[in-house]
């Protein structure tokens, strides 16, 4: 079997080799990150000024890690390392607390993303005669734009259908022959449950590829999506502080995910100590972009759990696998592959005078979607009687949270103090959905 | 007018029997009740012997309640009085949200409640046609004459 790949001199390049080019880019990114002002001063408080004070690439270890914090800190330019006029797309998020990151682009930066995003197809075995329908959100989300990006560099014919609308999806996919989709696995599970109501056959497709990404599953969940779809199906990981899709991608062996290694220093740590730890430890990522002039990110702490997978993969790339994602160290909730903080949903019930202190974020699992139920108390005080209004309340608070965390939740209305109290240690979210 | 008690309940055992439970200790009587259901919640809809005393009584034990502005009707407990009653605000075109009625004296007297969306002409416009419409005082001491 000849393996498919986009890109041979970078894909299998030797160690060494790799190494050298990690830390010419190293260098760059850390003359790159001098240019703003976060960086100055983070640099400054370990002496870094120039790039040459990097010796090797294991100084690495001497720079300080980056958070979700620091970039919230830094919010709107405080890590833009170019002119504004140079950059030509950014990528904001909500943030857990209203407070809003930022990653810039300049058309170097994205011609990189689309670079490796390519790369990515090519190795999970798509190629220019496919036909890619691009099932996830575009606009801020970046598995839209980067996968569309990706895909077009590759040559395939590019369907723009962004995510819902079940019945269109499946009528795009037999009107045009798709053969390759880009989706959550939960998307995808409930796709093929609706199948039947549009009067569609799995026989009447044509798909044979998925790349499935944006939140956790397990290797049971991608083996039924195979199978219910008669498919290959990869796994996709990606991070939009990292881009967003093409940071790892798994080739047609299904191995475990290649991170590019050459965009990207990989380390993974363990959380507490934040000590390196050996191939097959379980720890949080942390990464380096080594190819991104407008936001260059230094040890930047995901927060995702994972480990590295040993050995050489059959494919012959050189680039390190990391295993399939194995949780996160943190509160974040992914719901439908939207990430979700409960700080979010806090933020967004309080603002609200008619609802009360006490809340709880439940999940569930309705068929193969999420379903994300937000139960909270109502104030006593702005109470007038009529159900009418607990309706429209109830209206308004989806419509509130739907603008805060992207996701549109059941509300439920509850009688004061009949859900757990915020003092102490209350539990506030329960997943109800099966473990992945 | 009539007063009436809005209480909101969360739809779980347990938990009308807690509201009735406060009306008990404070020795409320209930002269009518219906339940709006809601799904999760639901708002149960009293007429009580003294609707102030009872609304204080559930807001001291924390429940969400609301004092209600209502049309309470005294009628003929016969064939086609309700009919009479509601052509009348058809023709004005008031709109009836909600309502129940309950029996005061079978085959002689009943009182209609209603909740409009016009209450005061709604009120002026059943007075004007020789209906009588009940202030609380009077509707919380009708009796089985």
């Amino acid at each position: 079997m000849s393996v498919p790949v986009w890109n041979p001199a970078v894909e299998f390049m030797e160690r060494e080799t790799l190494e050298r080019l990690q830390f010419i880019n190293l260098r760059q990114t850390v003359a790159w990150a001098l240019k703003t002002p976060f960086y100055q001063r983070r640099l400054a408080e370990i002496g870094l000024t120039h790039p040459e004070d990097l010796g090797s690439l294991r100084d690495l270890r001497k720079l300080p890690y980056t958070t979700k914090d620091d970039l919230r800190e830094a919010f709107p330019d405080g890590l833009l390392a170019v002119e504004r006029e140079e950059a030509v797309r950014l990528h904001t998020s909500s943030g857990t607390t209203g407070m809003p990151t930022v990653i810039y682009h300049t058309r170097r930066d994205i011609d990189h993303w689309t670079e490796l995003v390519a790369r990515c197809i090519v190795a999970a075995g798509a190629t220019a005669h496919d036909v890619f329908q691009n099932m996830t959100n575009y606009g801020m989300f970046t598995g839209g734009l980067g996968l569309h990006y990706g895909a077009e560099r590759v040559g395939m014919l590019v369907i723009p259908a962004s995510s819902g609308n079940t019945s269109r999806q499946i009528h795009l996919m037999r009107n045009f022959q798709t053969t390759v989709v880009h989706a959550t696995p939960s998307y995808l599970l409930h796709l093929h449950s609706a199948l039947a109501g549009e009067g569609v056959t799995v026989d009447q497709l044509r798909l044979r590829k998925a790349f499935i990404g944006a939140e956790p599953h397990s290797e049971e969940t991608r083996r039924k999506i195979e199978i219910l779809f008669g498919i290959q199906a990869y796994n996709s990981y990606g991070l939009s502080e990292m881009n967003g899709p093409g940071v790892a991608f798994e080739c047609v062996y299904q191995t475990g995910l290649h991170l590019w290694e050459d965009a990207y220093i990989l380390e993974i740590v363990d959380p507490e100590t934040l000590q390196p730890l050996p191939e097959g430890r379980t720890g949080e990522i942390v990464m380096t972009t080594l190819q991104r002039q407008a936001t260059p990110l230094l040890r930047y702490r995901t927060r995702d759990l994972s480990h590295l997978v040993g050995g050489n993969c059959p494919c012959g790339r050189t680039h390190r696998r990391l295993a399939r994602l194995n949780g996160r160290g943190d509160d974040m909730l992914i719901v439908n592959g939207v990430n979700v903080f409960p700080s979010q949903i806090e933020d967004a019930l309080m603002k609200m005078p008619e609802v009360g202190t006490n809340y709880l974020i439940q999940l569930e699992k309705r068929g193969s979607l999420d379903r994300l139920v937000v139960k909270t108390e109502i104030d006593p005080k702005p109470f007038t009687g009529d159900p009418r209004d607990l309706d429209d309340l109830r209206e308004r608070i989806g419509e509130a949270l739907r603008s805060a965390i992207l996701v549109k939740p059941v509300v439920e209305l509850h009688e004061p103090g009949s859900l757990p109290v915020s003092e102490g240690k209350a539990k506030r979210v329960v997943d109800l959905r099966p473990a992945f | 007018m009539a007063e009436q008690l809005n209480v909101f309940v969360d739809n779980r055992p347990g938990r009308l029997n807690a509201v009735t439970g406060v009306l008990r200790d404070h020795r409320i009587d209930i002269r009518a009740m219906t339940i709006a259901d809601h799904g999760a919640y639901g708002v149960a809809k009293l007429l009580v012997s003294d609707p102030r005393l009872a609304h204080r009584a559930l807001v001291d034990q924390g429940f969400a309640a609301a004092l209600k502005p209502v049309l309470a009707i005294a009628m003929e407990d016969r064939p086609g009085g309700l009919h009479e009653l509601l052509e009348v605000l058809a023709e004005r075109s008031i709109n009836v949200l909600d309502a129940y009625g309950f029996v005061v004296a079978p085959g002689r007297r009943a009182v209609w409640c209603m909740e409009v969306d016009a209450l005061d002409e709604a009120a002026r416009l059943l007075a004007a046609r020789g209906l009588e419409v009940l202030a609380d005082h009077v509707l919380y001491r009708l009796e089985a004459e």
